[in-house]
């Protein structure tokens, strides 16, 4: 498992940001950057997740192409001379998160999950001292049907980390995305109210993976949610193993 | 100490916010008197002056802009002003007061005036019961101070802690530029 | 059916036409349809039968002659007189003259001049038997040629025989990126896997085109038939045509043509007595116009939201349901036959260095003749607009055209003698696209334009990256607040960030080519964004200073 040391027929060598590393055939260039420390920004992407490649964060500049590439969805190959960092890059990603804050209603003052968000680290990250593109301040809905947990559409970014979760881990499939574009939205089966739903498990596993208050549980206070994704990896590789 | 000759001016404005940051720029303690021999605060909430002063250094402005007062407000900010700081949240994000702009001015009122009123006499006096004459005309909706008048210096935070506030202004003070976001974020 | 037995079918319905001593074709596809071309078709008919005509006059729906925009079009014999905004009050005397060779005089000012350049100048390939045969007769069909490319690349050709025919006749892909299709195909066809696919992406949503809508009404079976030389040479056998649910004719067009292919034994199982097996389902798209980008389309198919996904891998290697999958335009697949039958070097001698063949454009907006045109690449869009256009509309000067629909961009006048290839118009800012082409006049705004295009990808963004979702709906605000009078000069430096952003970082083509007709009017047309912006300046300056001075720049809440 740790290529970093003993490169082997099965591993291969590439250069992220000036640091020549080694890292297993088939990883992506965001699992080989992570393995080595270099953490490249990103909000849709989740260990145990299948790849989503839809918030654009990691955006990695590639010598030999004037294109850009998702880090998550681009596989590293032989040589690849990979940079995470650039004015232009840096630019870009303040902008995706400017269109995220403008985007919905993400009041951090008083979310749930003030403090524990990764919106709003990565907007502290990325230096995002305030959002330079119009807020669109749109009027939308909180769930709050279900007996534990609460989606509130205001603060979601449409990660789909909670769709994939639940039709992935859990096998659910409750979740989903209706509509198109700035409309497009989570719904749970047939777009019912959640505790109508006749597949929800009630696991929760989406409120612990979503990046931000969108998914909470019911019953907490400003900066009181905490959410732990850590069992997914895990869960993973048992069903890994058991298959 | 000895003051400088000509300190700098400094004023602080009160828009459409609840005044914690005004509170937070209060919990600077100990280093309010370090900070008056800096600068003159020239206009505040906290100060005597009522007419915001033909030329200021550098001011600070808590809270969206909301009524109509507070555009007229922010606009003269502008003109008499080197540098518009928007202090904390609601000035940098409209935060809470933007939470009512995905509703109609009218209907806003109505829920706050009029549905909440005790009894269906008061509720039918819809005049009454808005006030018109006391409070400046809403518009239609709360904004990020920026999206009114160029702002210069951007401080997050739900509010900025002291400690935030005191590195920006005496980065600002001399002659830096303070990396905001080491010391603060949105919401904080 | 068996090799020999195509011959013999065409022979046979050759001879059922020559005995018909005339036939009259009126269009029956979606654009004469609109206006009423079944009720002249139901005409004919009926005065045939009373006036007992039945034995020398046929009445056959056949597909779209080109000159659209004066349809409905009615064509006598293979070719000439050609009648154009015909009512079912002119069939009477359509039938009268029947017998002369130009047509009843009466009817002058309805008869259509094939010697115009509209026409003249045009080159048909793919539209070649378009608004000849009976697009709903599979015989019809095949007494015009229709599958005999199919039996030549079964019975003559080997798989690498056929995609070397594509590679050398420079084939590109017509959808709108102009990727080799012999490339392609090669592609494919190494790529292993025990079940393969070829795809017909006939979801045309650019607002303005209908190329693809004409091909697949007026003559289903090219398109059928290129699929299966597709299949044949990639190693499929199965293929799948995705077509939009609002073309219902198509729909219904294609369904008939597969089941009398399926009929004949021109699909199925053993073709012409090989061992190539080739079935062909239609799925009905609902009208989304991502699903016209691959990933998004073979999600669709499979059932799935229509959503793209990154790639690589790409289709060629994990398509539709993993397995490598073929996905061709409408018009490239309608290519094919005329490529095996005239040859490579036949095809190849059409066009550009670069940019072979023809390609048919839908040629609308402000110009004197509307319709489909299938012109040699390399033509100039001067040639385009007023030769085969006929100009603006009198009165009016040209001031743009725009290619490519929402992903293209607009081209002003300085431009026009550019030839049109796929770099030639990526050189200056738009795409060749699948075919659109509006031209516009001095009433058109610019900013308008710009922002009816950002629209139409805004509502037609699939929301799954961020750039294209939320920065589709920030261009149009922009773009909205300046036309209406309430922009700034920075917003044009905003624009520009945006638009730079949202191309570069976009998951699929739809976001990266959406800031293409801001881009381009931006480059060349500012001041038609500099004049709305200057306006609304000094319409504020000059309600400022009015007697009634609200004092304020937005309108107040007024509550009462």
């Amino acid at each position: 498992m740790n290529g970093g040391k003993h490169a082997t027929a099965e591993s291969i060598t590439l250069t992220i940001d000036q640091n020549a590393i080694s890292c297993r055939n088939g990883l992506s260039v965001l699992e080989a950057a992570r393995e080595h420390g270099i953490d490249i920004p990103t909000l849709c992407w989740l260990e145990g997740l299948t790849l989503w490649g839809g918030c654009r964060l990691c955006m990695v500049e590639i010598e030999g192409s004037p294109r850009l590439f998702a880090a998550c969805a681009t596989q590293c190959t032989e040589g690849m001379v990979i940079h995470t960092q650039s004015p232009r890059l840096h630019r870009y990603r303040r902008t995706i998160v400017e269109m995220l804050l403008a985007e919905r209603n993400h009041v951090c003052s008083v979310c749930v999950s003030n403090g524990h968000c990764e919106l709003q680290a990565m907007a502290q990250r990325l230096g995002v001292d305030h959002v330079h593109l119009p807020y669109r301040f749109p009027r939308l809905s909180v769930d709050n049907s279900h007996d534990f947990f609460r989606l509130d559409h205001n603060r979601c970014i449409l990660c789909t980390r909670c769709v994939r979760v639940c039709a992935e881990i859990e096998g659910a499939h409750t979740k989903d995305v209706k509509g198109r574009g700035i409309q497009a939205a989570i719904i749970h089966d047939l777009d019912q109210p959640w505790v109508e739903s006749q597949t929800c498990t009630s696991c929760g596993k989406c409120v612990n993976v979503c990046p931000t208050g969108a998914l909470t549980h019911r019953g907490t206070a400003i900066g009181e949610m905490i959410k732990k994704h850590e069992f997914l990896p895990y869960l993973k590789l048992m069903r890994e193993v058991h298959q | 100490m000895t003051a400088p000759l000509n300190k700098p001016k400094v004023a602080t404005v009160w828009l459409d916010g609840c005044s914690g940051c005004h509170m937070s720029f209060l919990d600077l303690d100990e280093r309010l008197v370090t900070l008056a021999s800096l600068v003159d605060i020239v206009y505040s909430p906290v100060v005597d002056p009522k007419e915001f002063p033909q030329h200021v250094d550098l001011t600070l402005v808590e809270g969206a802009v909301s009524s109509e007062e507070d555009f007229h407000k922010a606009n003269l900010i502008r003109r008499c002003s080197s540098v518009v700081i928007a202090f904390g949240d609601c000035s940098v994000t409209a935060n809470v007061p933007g939470m009512r702009n995905t509703w109609e001015p009218r209907a806003l009122l109505d829920a706050a005036y009029v549905e909440k009123a005790t009894s269906p006499a008061e509720a039918a006096n819809r005049k009454a019961r808005i006030p018109l004459k006391v409070v400046p005309p809403l518009r239609a909706q709360a904004v990020p101070l920026h999206e009114v008048i160029p702002v210069d210096v951007f401080i997050p935070g739900c509010p900025p802690p002291a400690d935030a506030i005191w590195q920006v202004l005496t980065e600002l003070l001399a002659g830096k530029t303070p990396d905001i976001c080491a010391v603060t974020r949105f919401g904080r | 059916m068996k090799p020999e037995d195509l011959a013999s079918l065409a022979d046979k319905q050759r001879a059922i036409n020559a005995a018909c001593k005339h036939r009259i074709g009126v269009c029956t596809e979606s654009g004469c349809v609109s206006s009423q071309s079944d009720q002249i078709a139901a005409k004919f008919n009926e005065l045939v039968k009373s006036r007992g005509l039945q034995k020398d006059v046929r009445v056959v729906g056949v597909g779209c002659m080109g000159l659209c925009g004066n349809g409905p079009m009615v064509k006598i014999d293979d070719g000439a007189p050609m009648y154009q905004n015909v009512t079912p009050e002119h069939c009477a005397a359509i039938l009268d003259g029947l017998d002369s060779p130009l047509g009843n005089p009466q009817l002058r000012h309805l008869l259509c001049d094939l010697n115009q350049p509209f026409f003249r100048r045009q080159k048909l390939v793919v539209r070649s038997n378009s608004g000849l045969i009976d697009p709903e007769d599979i015989n019809d069909c095949i007494a015009h040629g229709a599958y005999e490319s199919l039996l030549k690349v079964l019975t003559e050709l080997s798989p690498t025989d056929v995609i070397n025919q594509i590679t050398l006749s420079g084939l590109r892909g017509r959808g709108g990126a102009g990727f080799p299709t012999g490339l392609k195909w090669s592609t494919v066809a190494k790529a292993g896997g025990p079940s393969k696919f070829v795809i017909c992406n006939g979801d045309e949503g650019d607002p303005g085109a209908f190329m693809d809508r004409s091909v697949m009404e007026g003559d289903p079976h090219r398109v059928i038939e290129g699929m299966a030389i597709a299949a044949y040479a990639v190693g499929a056998d199965h293929g799948v045509i995705y077509v939009r649910a609002e073309y219902p004719l198509a729909v219904k067009r294609l369904t008939r043509a597969i089941n009398q292919a399926m009929r004949h034994e021109l699909l199925g199982n053993s073709l012409f007595g090989t061992r190539f097996n080739f079935n062909i389902e239609i799925r009905l798209g609902a009208g989304a116009f991502v699903c016209g980008e691959e990933t998004a389309l073979i999600a669709s198919v499979e059932g799935n939201r229509g959503v793209p996904r990154p790639r690589p891998p790409y289709p060629a290697n994990s398509g539709l349901y993993g397995c490598p999958t073929l996905i061709n335009n409408v018009e490239t697949y309608a290519t094919i036959a005329p490529i095996i039958r005239e040859g490579a070097a036949w095809f190849a001698a059409i066009g550009t260095a670069k940019s072979k063949g023809t390609k048919i454009f839908a040629l609308t907006g402000a110009v004197q003749n509307t319709g489909l045109i299938e012109v040699p690449m390399g033509i100039s869009l001067r040639d385009i607009v007023f030769d085969l256009g006929g100009g603006v509309p009198a009165g009016r000067t040209f001031k743009a055209i725009q290619t490519g629909g929402p992903s293209g961009g607009c081209i002003c006048g300085q431009n026009l003698d550019i030839p049109l290839d796929y770099e030639s118009l990526a050189a200056i800012g738009s795409i060749m696209g699948s075919g659109g082409m509006i031209v516009m006049d001095d009433t058109s705004n610019m900013v308008d334009v710009a922002r009816f295009f950002m629209e139409f990808c805004m509502s037609e963004s699939c929301g799954k990256c961020v750039p294209c979702r939320v920065g589709t709906w920030q261009i149009h605000h922009l773009l909205d607040r300046i036309y209406k009078g309430h922009g700034a000069p920075e917003d044009l430096v905003l624009l520009k960030e945006l638009c730079e952003m949202v191309k570069a970082t976009s998951l699929c083509g739809l976001g990266q080519s959406a800031p293409n007709p801001v881009l381009s009017t931006l480059r060349n047309f500012e001041s038609d964004y500099l004049a709305l912006i200057e306006k609304g300046r000094a319409d504020r300056e000059a309600a400022l200073s009015g007697p009634h001075d609200s004092g304020t720049t937005v309108p107040l809440e007024v509550i009462s």
